[in-house]
């Protein structure tokens, strides 16, 4: 196959170059169209979108591509279009000519919604052999997208052709979706397209059949029947997104009150600044990414890594402080610590604010954490994946740690009873220290996570703290796994309301649960039982 | 423990209010105290939050003004006089937002007011300006439906941004299918009312319109963009069109990118995302997504290049962005300093009646005019998100658009009219010939 398209695109290469110096002063339409780019109007771009794209002009898909990427540049007082190339050479996007440079007046050409997918239409059928599967699958894609009928040569031509398996199903529900809307096309294809689409099954297959427009009566009987079975899988398929979405919300509550339950849930302290070390934490991430982006920008995908130790000990550092210099002297006073948690959140906030700015602080997405991947009819995205995973990951590392650790023996003999650990010679007031700080951490490393999802500003603690101590009551004060479960039921119950109810009475509506559960159990799910929960 | 510590929690949240204020009243000291007292200056009061969740707006609106005075002050001042600002901190607290205008105006003899955003805000201190007989200049886009004798309005009405956007949509983009999304407040909750009624009135079925509302400062929009992506599967072309306010968006739009709706599939039009809002978030997946507003800082004009290099200067940050509430307030304050010297007096009763019919230059190579309204003209513009945070205009309307105070879309307020100059009132029934009189 390669040879055979080289071989053609010899003779094609060698036709145009008898064509250029046989009418060498003549500017045909390939020519005008070009110098349409340069009238910066929508309009004219449009067509000279079209007119090049469908002129078998080698230099057809250079100016698309470049068109898409912002690369065609245009001086719209000589009328001269250039294309730019990644390597900063340039040539005439007339003749192909390179050219020494760009003159400073040109600009990019520019596009709006409508023209992008004229474009990606062009690109489509241009690319539709391209030696590159992904480049065939992504061209076969937005030809199924934009469906014009003049594509559907090019289709064909490449459906005989194609070897690769998904890109021929691509290439199959393409020229379904051509057919489908194809005013000539025979009752036999049209139905064929409709059950090419009906396998296909997705949203998109959906909005292809419900909106076709007048068709013959079997076909319409066809699709209707289509629709209907798409419709239902579609629902099953809703079920588990909900499920998923759920999942995810859950391990965002879990992360946010995960620090909570060490610092409210195992030492009991009433901790209102708990948000603010989210904050912190995600303050750092910040920090981290711009020193990144400032001096090593090769590592920007490994700054979440580098961002969450630091996070950490900066969090934790200012949880020590913290309980060193004000909780300390307030343990046994719950009223007090509330208020000088409170007035503390404040402080830290606007002690944010004048360091960084009131304005919200960009804190991009690695690469792996963008996008989003299909399973089945959902969309899973990566950072709402890697934040379910990570999540576990932390719960599994605290859990360990108090279980297998000294630090985390001595940490639960101290909550469970101060007097009696004391006279086994544990220092209890530092095990105090410690054990803050590492529930402030472990709210820094929150912080780096959710970053990644929401606004890194002053106000971004404010916004988990009442979620956070809703998981932690509702999960059962003292325990962990109370608060894996809280986290996930609340977020499970949440996603579920909110399709039926909407955002806003969801809400109400989880909190009224709440209020309820806890007057029938208000220990919460997990209740700790003995005598050290009365200390 | 247990009970008692929700308890607490809950009354901490009342306390809340009263911490704030103290906090904000020693601010509010400290400024004061700060401040020359001298008798040949002309007092500015601004009232803008620097903390608080609306401090990521308003503080911008601050500097603003006070750049503005200092301009002026170069320039002379006003009537002989060097303006000084009074600057307040409401921190974001509805109900101090009063307090703090009453301090104002009261305590300070300020001669005019700039600020507010929240419409809530607006409204808490509506009473405290009609008492006092004081001057008010609000330049956030809003819902309309009001017109007040101390109140001018220089942001947009719904017909000056609103209208103008869907038009465009539908007629651009072909439009026929709409979500209308905000946050669950009185802004987008009337300016969905008023789109409902227009897109009816333009033949949109009932079916075609979803409506959907959002707790302030949501960040789980997994559902709420799946939903859009379901009722986008309609095989009719969709748009969004978003009232969704301030810190939600950043999680909106990351959303989006991330489950994939390209602007050329499913376009979002925004009404309160500004350069300001992009500077938090990667742009590069929004890349064509629209927003309408009657300033863009990408805009071309002389007038806009000579303020933007200004106000870099000013604020020592060559990065810093302007947006569409800050040239509000640019033709505002202008407006103001040329009443006054009109009437060669900062009295606000005289101020108020020379207010209507003063022009001044916006940033975008027109000229603004204020109406008996109380509201001005203003060009309308479409733009698309570029890759750098910036704005691209795609649409623009031909000439100037009036604000309109009562929207022609809602059946409670077509026949209304504000006209303080003629009828000298906020809500002139044009059917009855009455004045419905205060209680806007």
């Amino acid at each position: 196959m390669p040879t055979n398209l080289s071989a053609r695109f010899c003779t094609f290469v060698l036709s145009l170059f008898l064509i250029a110096f046989a009418l060498p002063a003549f500017a045909g339409p390939f020519e005008d169209a070009v110098a349409k780019f340069a009238n910066d109007d929508y309009s004219d771009t449009e067509e000279a979108i079209g007119v090049v794209a469908g002129s078998g002009n080698k230099l057809a898909f250079p100016i698309i591509s470049a068109l898409q990427d912002g690369r065609l540049m245009a001086d719209s007082d000589s009328k001269k279009v250039y294309i730019t190339g990644a390597d900063g050479k340039s040539i005439d996007a007339a003749t192909g000519e390179p050219v020494a440079s760009v003159p400073d007046s040109a600009s990019a050409v520019r596009l709006n919604n409508r023209l992008r997918r004229s474009v990606d239409a062009a690109i489509g059928s241009l690319t539709l052999q391209s030696p590159d599967i992904g480049t065939r699958l992504q061209a076969a894609q937005s030809v199924f997208k934009s469906h014009e009928e003049t594509a559907l040569e090019a289709v064909d031509g490449a459906l005989a052709k194609e070897t690769n398996k998904s890109v021929k199903a691509a290439l199959g529900d393409a020229r379904a979706a051509i057919l489908l809307f194809k005013p000539d096309a025979t009752e036999v294809e049209k139905l064929e397209a409709v059950a090419t689409l009906k396998a296909r099954g997705d949203q998109e297959a959906l909005a292809l059949l419900t909106g076709m427009g007048d068709q013959p009566a079997s076909v319409t009987k066809a699709a209707a029947s289509a629709i209907s079975s798409i419709q239902s899988s579609l629902a099953v398929w809703s079920t588990v997104q909900n499920a998923w979405y759920g999942l995810s919300l859950g391990s965002v509550l879990l992360l946010a009150a995960i620090g909570l339950a060490i610092t409210f849930g195992v030492m009991g302290v009433i901790n209102m600044a708990h948000g603010e070390m989210v904050m912190i934490g995600a303050y750092t991430t910040f920090v981290v990414q711009e020193v990144i982006r400032t001096r090593y920008p090769g590592l920007f995908d490994y700054s979440l890594l580098i961002a969450v130790p630091l996070a950490f000990v900066v969090a934790g550092a200012i949880g020590v402080l913290i309980e060193r210099s004000i909780i300390r002297f307030l343990y046994g006073r719950p009223l007090e610590t509330l208020l000088a948690t409170w007035g503390l959140s404040l402080v830290l906030q606007q002690a944010v604010r004048t360091m960084f700015g009131p304005t919200n602080r960009e804190v991009g997405n690695p690469s792996w954490m963008s996008g989003a991947f299909e399973l089945g009819q959902i969309t899973i995205t990566y950072n709402r994946l890697w934040i379910l995973v990570f999540t576990l990951a932390v719960f599994a590392i605290l859990l360990a740690m108090l279980r297998y650790t000294a630090l985390g023996l001595e940490m639960r003999a101290v909550t469970q009873n101060r007097r009696m650990a004391a006279s086994m010679g544990i220092a209890t007031s530092r095990v105090d220290a410690l054990t803050f700080g590492l529930g402030s951490g472990i709210a820094g490393i929150a912080g780096v996570a959710l970053s990644q999802i929401d606004n890194v500003s002053p106000n971004l603690g404010q916004s988990y703290i009442i979620d956070s101590f809703m998981v932690v009551v509702f999960g059962g004060v003292g325990n962990l796994w109370g608060t894996l479960v809280g986290a996930f039921t609340l977020g499970i119950a949440n996603k579920f309301l909110e399709p039926v109810a909407g955002a806003v009475l969801g809400k109400i509506a989880i909190l009224v649960l709440i209020i309820l559960f806890i007057q029938k159990r208000p220990r919460g799910l997990f209740a700790l039982k003995g005598r050290a929960v009365e200390a | 423990m247990l009970n008692k510590s929700v308890h607490d929690i809950a009354a901490s949240f009342s306390r809340r209010g009263v911490l704030a204020a103290t906090a904000g009243l020693m601010l509010g000291l400290a400024s004061i105290s700060g401040a020359k007292a001298a008798d040949d200056t002309i007092k500015v009061g601004v009232l803008h939050s620097l903390s608080g969740t609306m401090a990521i707006s308003e503080t911008t609106l601050k500097d603003t003004i006070l750049f503005l005075i200092d301009e002026q002050n170069k320039k002379g001042g006003v009537l002989g006089k060097k303006l000084e600002a009074v600057v307040v901190d409401p921190a974001s607290n509805w109900p101090l937002f009063a307090e703090k205008a009453r301090e104002l105006i009261t305590k300070n003899k300020v001669s005019v007011v700039f600020g507010c955003w929240t419409s809530v805000s607006r409204k808490s201190v509506l009473p405290v300006f009609k008492e006092l007989n004081n001057i008010l200049f609000y330049p956030v886009q809003y819902e309309g439906e009001e017109s007040e004798r101390n109140v001018f309005y220089t942001g947009a009405a719904p017909n000056q941004q609103a209208i103008p956007a869907v038009d465009y949509l539908m007629k651009d983009e072909k439009v026929k299918r709409w979500v209308l999304a905000g946050t669950d407040y009185v802004y987008p909750r009337t300016t969905n009312k008023i789109l409902e009624a227009y897109l009816k009135s333009k033949g949109v079925a009932q079916e075609d319109i979803m409506i959907n509302y959002t707790p302030f400062g949501h960040s789980d929009w997994q559902t709420i963009v799946a939903d859009i992506k379901k009722f986008g599967s309609a095989g009719k072309k969709t748009a969004v069109v978003s009232t969704i306010n301030g810190d939600a968006n950043v999680p909106f739009y990351k959303e989006l990118g991330n489950q994939g709706i390209k602007a050329k599939d499913i376009p979002v039009v925004a009404f309160s995302v500004g350069e300001e809002e992009l500077a938090g978030i990667d742009t590069k997946p929004l890349l064509g997504h629209l927003a309408a507003w009657n300033y863009f800082e990408s805009i071309k004009s002389p007038e806009n290049e000579k303020f933007i290099k200004a106000w870099q200067t000013y604020t020592k940050n060559p990065k810093r962005v302007t947006n569409d509430p800050m040239e509000a307030h640019v033709i505002g304050f202008d407006m103001w300093v040329k009443a006054v010297e009109k009437v060669k007096s900062t009295d606000p009763d005289k101020v108020i009646d020379a207010l209507p019919g003063i022009e001044a230059k916006n940033l975008t190579g027109g000229t603004s005019k204020m109406l008996p309204n109380h509201h001005i003209t203003k060009p309308v513009f479409i733009g698309e998100i570029k890759a750098n945070g910036q704005f691209d205009v795609v649409w623009k309307t031909p000439g100037l658009v009036a604000g309109d105070a009562w929207s022609k879309e809602l059946d409670g307020s077509k026949d209304l009219v504000g006209d303080w100059v003629g009828k000298k009132c906020g809500n002139f029934n044009t059917k009855t010939n009455k004045c419905l009189g205060s209680g806007s």
